[in-house]
């Protein structure tokens, strides 16, 4: 694990390398600046970064990036408030603040043994890189691995490239969905909840893992336990107004829990009656 | 005859049919093939058949005028493609276009709603399923409408 002694204190990482995913998404490679020896960046799968601009603020964002691979942190980014199109200005040499890892992880551990359906959506997508590239890594302590994955266009896909190399692979199953294309797409078009129905699951022996709107997520669960999987085996990504990223704020307070500090993975079966409840 | 009607009773949209009614609905039914490129269905024009998708894959698409072409939806192997046949005044509502070969089960709606008026039974069976793809892609469309995945998420 990097050292840090005060998780309010950001530390400053210099940016490697930016890649232009989509017209509103990019991704940064960043290496620690002050390294006490340690240039690695430890995390589990799933785990989020505070990241802060300076002047601007600072935002909680999942990292993208291999587990396997620590000298090198990536985060995968869009565009949409004013923090996150202040990064977007950024260029290689820049510094950004980061405080964490924080939060809980995907069960990639506990998925051993099982197969794996893991369900993205969108920007989704990001935060369940480092969860497939572990399982890849690690490919023959699974059974089928599944990832059923939708975006808004098809302009709009994360990933491209490495989507097609998994989608090439003998032992992986990839389906890609679009909300909506123009005449030359030949893929699917609909909603990822319906790709649901067109894999093989076998609920007694399947973790799935899902990240995307809490709305997408509603209806992949809905759609995983019609066909027979319990709460307790399909892992969702919350995400809140977090802050502090340590539990104390209270920003990202959903019922009983904090987003940050418990989360923002949770097993299903943990948030189930929260997930109804609109004030939350 | 025999393969048809096994093709059909097999399609996940017919599980759970009678042998009666499966042999009602193999009266109406032709095997056809179309070619990528081919259209299935047009905007505005009658909507004489029913397909059940075999192999392929078909995409739904809508003339959105200067925005061009755009595809809401496609159905593939597995899938059933049309209740227009069922409600009146018979026409399709979008362009239904073969995106790679696609062998379906085409059934002639003129011949099914009669079998449907005849036999009240084959009809409530058929309004059953038909009932739950609306329901289906009624959720569907919805959430295409929320922009799940737009900026202001």
């Amino acid at each position: 694990m990097a050292a840090q002694t005060d998780p309010m204190l950001p530390r400053p990482f210099r940016i490697e390398k930016v890649t232009h995913e989509t017209a509103d998404t990019f991704t940064f490679e960043l290496s620690q600046q002050q390294t006490n020896g340690n240039s690695g960046f430890d995390f589990a799968c799933g785990q989020f970064n505070m990241l802060y601009t300076f002047g601007t603020g600072e935002i909680p964002v999942s990292i993208s990036g291999d587990p396997a691979r620590p000298q090198r942190l990536v985060h995968t980014i869009r565009a949409v408030g004013s923090v996150t199109r202040a990064m977007k200005k950024l260029k290689k040499g820049d510094t950004l603040g980061v405080r964490g890892p924080f939060g809980s992880a995907w069960p990639v551990q506990q998925a051993e043994g099982n197969d794996v359906v893991i369900i993205a959506g969108g920007i989704g997508l990001a935060p369940l890189r480092p969860a497939i590239y572990s399982i890849l890594q690690n490919r023959e302590k699974y059974g089928n691995v599944v990832l059923l994955y939708g975006a808004r266009t098809p302009q709009d896909i994360l990933f491209e490239k490495e989507l097609r190399e998994w989608r090439g692979r003998f032992d992986m199953q990839v389906l890609i969905t679009v909300d909506h294309a123009l005449g030359t797409w030949k893929g699917n078009i609909g909603v990822v909840p319906d790709l649901i129905k067109r894999v093989k699951i076998d609920p007694d022996n399947t973790i799935a893992m899902v990240c995307g709107p809490e709305i997408m997520m509603r209806f992949c669960v809905i759609g995983l336990h019609n066909r027979g999987m319990e709460h307790d085996t399909i892992f969702v990504s919350m995400e809140r107004n977090m802050k502090c990223g340590i539990g104390l704020c209270g920003h990202c307070q959903y019922g009983p829990e904090f987003i940050c500090k418990d989360g923002p993975v949770f097993p299903f079966s943990k948030i189930r009656t929260l997930f109804d409840i609109y004030e939350l | 005859m025999e393969n048809l009607k096994s093709v059909i009773g097999e399609h996940p949209f017919m599980q759970g049919l009678d042998e009666h009614t499966l042999d009602t609905l193999v009266g109406c039914a032709s095997n056809v093939r179309y070619n990528a490129g081919d259209y299935l269905a047009r905007m505005g024009q009658p909507a004489e058949h029913f397909f059940i998708i075999r192999h392929g894959h078909v995409s739904l698409e809508i003339n959105a005028g200067p925005r061009g072409i755009i595809g809401v939806h496609t159905v593939e192997a597995g899938d059933v493609l049309g209740w227009s046949w069922l409600i009146e005044p018979y026409k399709w509502h979008f362009d239904a276009r073969a995106v790679e070969l696609t062998r379906v089960i085409a059934l002639n709606g003129e011949c099914l709603r009669k079998k449907c008026e005849q036999d009240h039974d084959i009809g409530y069976a058929l309004m059953k399923r038909v009932a739950q793809l609306m329901e289906q892609r009624l959720t569907a469309t919805r959430m295409q409408l929320l922009d799940m995945y737009g900026t202001h998420v």
